[in-house]
């Protein structure tokens, strides 16, 4: 028996060290590779002279600049997840409950279709609808009586459009699935028994479906956080966040312990938000 | 009576979500198609662009080094995840849910964050930026998406077709290669999709790992927004688009997505 479960115990380790030690070299080195970084005073290359220092993570308590641009980048995160919780509702309820057969499965393919398509490519096709003299303000022109001007480019409402376009599809998907799993003839009994349509929304599918709509919040919250390509290319003046910060010190200022330590503080806050929803979104996947 | 209308409101919702999603994404398609170099109207239908787009050797290069990338990307985290996903089936041992929760990290962690750190990695290293390091980055974002894809498919297998091909004596490999791997193929063939698309349309990984001189797709278009629109630019992405999607067409008839077939 013991002989077996070598045999067994070699086996598994056969096949599943390839993948953990590329996950290791690529993913999980790297990140505490970071972490030493961050508390480094230059960049330990050439005969720069460098040492152990805690100034990295000083400047970002001490100037505020960090900081708020951190906080701002929380606020984004903030507002695009609540759009896309309240344009995503109602269209995962419609999809979950009202639809049914094989137009739900098309329907639902085509909503997942943009997600898992090139996001760099999506976000530039709303610069080309969104910017002056183009596509959105000429449709809008066209339809109202007066002229008006409507050059959305380069503004945070341009940022927040290109992201909840990106990211919608996932509050969809999450909040779908936990309504799909809500048992029609629970709504039924509810009805039965003179529950209005509010009550039923308020009383019995928002509690059961919440799960899932957090899941898709925390889904969306944190990749916007850390988003440093959307407000780049649709923010221009006005695109200033956490992450192009942290981009500019590894492209631009070659100031790499400052981008580590930069960086290191926002994997913390991306922990502490995935460690307290964690209880829930077990919750959700079960 | 308000049901009715409630019902309809909502099928109109839907079809607004979905205007949303895609007009943008037709509105780029038929502007690489339109003659103004500044996305004029009226429309004029012209192929200037895919013209100018063959003899653009930049591009060119990019796109395919981007696809010969993806190419291995796949292979690599196919066969490296769908090894593991069998020992996740197969096996208990100590420590399988830890090596099941390490997964989530490559996912969850905003892909500036793993970019940035595997660029310091790679630098201290010696291994430093290019072409070999977006592969070991694609490869690690990839490899997550395998493994849950192939699982997927492993739950919906029967462990005692195993046992029996095992039963009347055939050796481990034989097992797997005549019994279990026919069985998973689709899930197999679905996570290699996935990790095609996931290499294919990776820009940030790319964008801190690539030499300037030798930028994958996605890079290479990044640059060229920021120095100012170019029509080029519309007709590739328009190619990509198509590309991508349809590929995840394909991987989501594979894995059930949307529900058994």
């Amino acid at each position: 028996m013991a002989k077996a479960w070598t045999r067994d115990g070699l086996r598994a380790t056969a096949l599943l060290s390839p993948a953990y030690l590329w996950l290791t070299a690529a993913v999980f080195l790297p990140l505490s590779a970071m972490l030493y970084y961050s508390l480094l005073s230059d960049v330990p290359f050439g005969d720069a002279e460098w040492r152990i220092t805690l100034d990295n993570y000083r400047a970002f308590f001490e100037t505020g600049t960090y900081a708020a641009l951190l906080w701002k980048s929380i606020r984004l995160g903030l507002t695009v997840t609540i759009v896309c919780i309240l344009i995503g509702f109602p269209c995962a309820y419609v999809l979950a409950k009202t639809i049914r057969g094989r137009s739900r499965e098309a329907l639902f393919l085509l909503i997942i279709l943009p997600f898992w398509s090139n996001s760099l490519v999506r976000i530039f096709s709303w610069a080309i609808v969104l910017r002056g003299n183009g596509v959105l303000e000429l449709a809008v022109n066209a339809v109202l009586p007066f002229d008006i001007r409507l050059n959305l480019m380069f503004t945070q409402t341009a940022v927040v459009i290109g992201l909840v376009h990106s990211y919608l599809p996932y509050v969809i998907l999450t909040t779908y699935l936990a309504l799909q799993a809500i048992d029609d003839t629970l709504i039924d009994a509810a009805r039965s028994m003179g529950a209005g349509k509010l009550t039923i929304l308020r009383r019995l599918i928002l509690p059961l479906s919440l799960p899932g709509l957090l899941a898709g919040a925390v889904l969306v919250f944190v990749p916007v956080v850390g988003a440093f390509m959307e407000p780049r290319i649709l923010g221009g003046r006005f695109g200033t966040y956490y992450g192009t910060v942290i981009e500019d010190q590894f492209v631009a200022v070659f100031n790499w312990p400052l981008g580590a330590a930069l960086s290191f503080i926002l994997l913390a806050v991306v922990l502490l938000i995935l460690a307290l929803s964690s209880p829930i979104l077990r919750r959700a996947r079960a | 009576m308000s049901g009715k209308w409630l019902a309809r409101a909502g099928k109109v919702w839907l079809v607004l979500i979905l205007i949303f999603l895609y007009a943008p994404i037709v509105i780029m398609g038929a502007m690489s198609f339109n003659a103004s170099p500044f996305y004029q109207l009226p429309f004029e239908f012209s192929l200037n662009w895919y013209a100018a787009l063959s003899g653009n050797d930049a591009i060119r290069t990019a796109a395919i080094r981007s696809v010969g990338i993806a190419l291995a990307t796949m292979v690599i985290a196919t066969a490296l995840g769908t090894a593991a996903s069998l020992a996740f089936f197969r096996y208990e041992f100590r420590g399988k849910f830890i090596l099941q929760t390490l997964l989530f990290p490559p996912i969850a962690i905003p892909w500036l964050i793993t970019g940035t750190a595997m660029l310091i990695f790679f630098f201290g290293i010696g291994l430093g930026r290019g072409t070999p390091s977006v592969l070991v980055g694609h490869v690690a974002l990839a490899l997550p998406y395998v493994i849950v894809v192939v699982s997927a498919r492993l739950a919906t297998f029967d462990r005692t077709l195993e046992e029996a091909a095992r039963s009347l004596g055939a050796g481990a490999w034989t097992v797997t290669r005549r019994v279990t791997l026919p069985w998973i193929m689709p899930g197999v063939v679905a996570g290699a999709l996935f990790a095609f698309a996931v290499s294919f349309d990776q820009f940030v990984v790319s964008y801190f790992l690539s030499e300037p001189g030798d930028a994958t797709l996605p890079v290479l278009i990044y640059t060229s927004i920021r120095k100012g629109f170019t029509p080029e630019i519309n007709a590739v992405s328009t190619i990509i688009i198509i590309i991508s999607m349809a590929v995840m067409l394909v991987a989501a008839r594979f894995s059930n997505f949307g529900g058994d077939r």
